[in-house]
C-alpha cells in the first residue's frame, strides 16, 4: 500500500514539473519567435529555469521514494 | 557526412541492442535441465522472469563484471580484484571470482540476506547485506566486528578509471599536438575538442562567472564536463570493458555535486556571506526568516545536482533495460520487433541526455560560482 502511494506521490511531482517545464518552453518558443537573434541567451535562461524546476520534482521523488 | 554518422550510429545501436537480449536469453531457455556441476548456481534459472531484479542488477555496482549465463547456468564473468580491509584480520587482496557462487575465501563471502543492528537511536533496523563482502569465522557466524572496509576495484571504478586513462590520453596529446603545431586550423580529434572547449568557455563560464574571474575555473568546468560526458556515454555501450552506470551511482554525482560545493563556497566573496546573514534591503525581522532558507539553499544546491545526474542516466537505464525485459516478459519474439525498436529511439534519447546533463551540471556549477562571488555593480 505504501509502494502504490510512493508511486502516487511521485506522480503528482512530475504533473508539476511537467507544467512549469512546459511553460518555460512554451515562452522560450514565443520569444525566439519575436526575437531570434536572443535564441542563445534564451535557452540558456531556458535550461537554467528548467533546471531548477526540475530540482524541486527530484527532490519530491526523493522523499516518495524514501516514505516507501 | 551526418548522414553517415547517423546510419553508424543506429547499426550500432541495434547491434548493441540485440547483444543486451541475447546475454538474457542464453541464461533464460531450458528450465528443465538439472543442475549437476559444482561451482554454478542453481535454481534461480527455475523462476520466472523477475524484471525488477534483473533491472537493477544491471544498474548497480558489483564486484565482478558479469558477462552472460550460458544455457547450463553457468556464469561468465571477468574477475575484478577485491581489496578489504577488516579489523578482524587486517588486509586482503584477492579476485573476485574467488568468492563467485557462494564460495568462501580467507572467511570471506558475498552477503545476501539481511541483518538486524541497533542504530544510534537504539531501534533495531533491518540492513540488507546484498552485493556486500561480508566475513565469516569457522561456524559460519558473521564476525563480531562488523563489515569489512572496500576499497575493491569494482565494475564502477574500473570503469572510472578506464574513462580517466581515456581522458589523459586524448588531452594530453592534444596538449602536445598544440605546443608543437601551435594554434592552427583545428585537425582530427582537435576539430571535435576544441568548439566544444570553446563553448564551454564563452557560453558558460565567461556569461556566468565574469571575464576577469573565469580563467581560474576553467579547469574544474572543463574537468566535469569531459568526466561525465565519457562516462555518460561510454555507460550507453553494452559490450564488455564499458556499460557500467557511473554516473548513475549516487556515490560519484555525490562526489562531483560536493567538489562544485566546495569550489563555490572557498571561492565565494565576501558579498556572498553578507548576502546570506545580512541580506541588503531586507526588513530585520524577516532575517529571522530568510537566514534559515538562504542557509539551507547552500546544501539544496549542491543536492539538486547529485540528485539530477543520478536520476536522469539511471533512469535512462532503466527505461532501456525495461524494454528489453519486455520480450522475456511476453515470451515472445514477435514482442521483441517494437521493443528493440523502442530500444533504438530510447537509445537516442539518452545520447541527447548524455550530451544535456553534462552540460547542464557544468553550466549550473559555473553558475553557482558565479553567484557566490557576485561583482559589485549591480547591487
Amino acid at each position: 500500500m505504501t509502494g502504490t502511494l510512493a508511486a502516487i506521490g511521485a506522480g503528482l511531482a512530475v504533473i508539476g514539473a511537467g507544467l512549469g517545464i512546459g511553460r518555460i518552453g512554451g515562452s522560450a518558443m514565443d520569444a525566439i519567435a519575436r526575437q531570434p537573434e536572443a535564441a542563445g541567451k534564451i535557452q540558456t535562461a531556458m535550461i537554467i529555469a528548467a533546471a531548477l524546476i526540475e530540482g524541486a520534482a527530484l527532490f519530491a521523488i526523493v522523499v516518495a521514494m524514501m516514505g516507501n | 557526412m551526418s548522414v553517415r554518422i547517423l546510419v553508424a550510429v543506429t547499426t550500432f545501436f541495434i547491434g548493441t541492442a540485440f547483444f543486451n537480449a541475447g546475454t538474457y536469453l542464453f541464461g533464460q531457455e531450458d528450465p528443465h535441465e538439472e543442475h549437476s556441476s559444482e561451482g554454478t548456481e542453481t535454481g534461480s534459472h527455475d523462476e520466472e522472469f523477475n524484471a525488477p531484479e534483473y533491472i537493477l542488477d544491471h544498474i548497480a555496482d558489483s564486484h565482478e563484471w558479469h558477462l552472460l549465463t550460458k544455457k547450463d547456468g553457468h556464469h561468465v564473468a571477468v574477475p575484478l580484484p577485491v581489496i578489504l580491509y577488516s579489523k578482524h584480520s587486517g588486509f586482503h587482496l584477492f579476485l573476485s571470482s574467488k568468492i563467485a557462487h557462494g564460495h568462501s575465501y580467507e572467511g570471506f563471502q558475498m552477503g545476501h540476506g539481511s541483518i538486524r543492528v541497533e542504530n544510534k537511536k537504539g531501534e533495531t533496523v533491518e540492513k540488507s547485506l546484498k552485493g556486500k563482502i561480508i566475513e565469516v569465522d569457522a561456524h559460519g557466524e558473521l564476525v563480531e566486528a562488523g563489515l569489512p572496509l572496500d576499497f575493491s576495484i569494482t565494475k564502477n571504478v574500473f570503469m572510472m578509471l578506464l574513462s580517466v586513462i581515456i581522458l589523459l590520453w586524448v588531452f594530453l596529446s592534444l596538449a602536445r599536438s598544440y605546443k608543437k603545431m601551435g594554434v592552427s586550423e583545428p585537425k582530427g580529434l582537435a576539430g571535435f575538442i576544441e568548439p566544444v572547449i570553446v563553448f564551454i568557455e564563452e557560453d558558460v563560464a565567461i556569461p556566468n562567472i565574469g571575464e576577469e574571474k573565469y580563467a581560474r575555473f576553467m579547469p574544474y568546468l572543463l574537468t566535469v564536463f569531459f568526466f561525465i560526458l565519457l562516462n555518460n556515454l561510454l555507460g550507453l555501450i553494452p559490450i564488455f570493458p564499458f556499460g557500467a552506470n557511473v554516473t548513475g551511482n549516487i556515490a560519484v554525482t555525490m562526489v562531483l555535486a560536493l567538489c562544485t560545493f566546495f569550489i563555490t563556497q572557498f571561492s565565494s566573496s565576501k558579498g556572498h556571506w553578507q548576502h546570506i546573514f545580512a541580506t541588503p534591503g531586507v526588513p530585520k525581522p524577516l532575517l529571522l526568516i530568510m537566514i534559515p532558507v538562504e542557509i539551507i539553499g547552500l546544501f539544496t544546491k549542491p543536492f539538486a545536482l547529485m540528485i539530477r545526474l543520478f536520476a536522469n542516466i539511471t533512469a535512462g537505464h532503466i527505461v532501456v533495460l525495461s524494454l528489453i525485459s519486455m520480450i522475456f516478459i511476453f515470451k515472445s519474439v514477435f514482442v521483441a520487433v517494437p521493443s528493440l525498436a523502442m530500444v533504438l529511439f530510447m537509445d537516442f534519447i539518452e545520447l541527447l541526455v548524455a550530451f544535456l546533463q553534462a552540460y547542464i551540471f557544468t553550466l549550473l556549477s559555473a553558475l553557482f560560482i558565479g553567484m557566490a562571488m557576485p561583482e559589485h555593480h549591480h547591487d
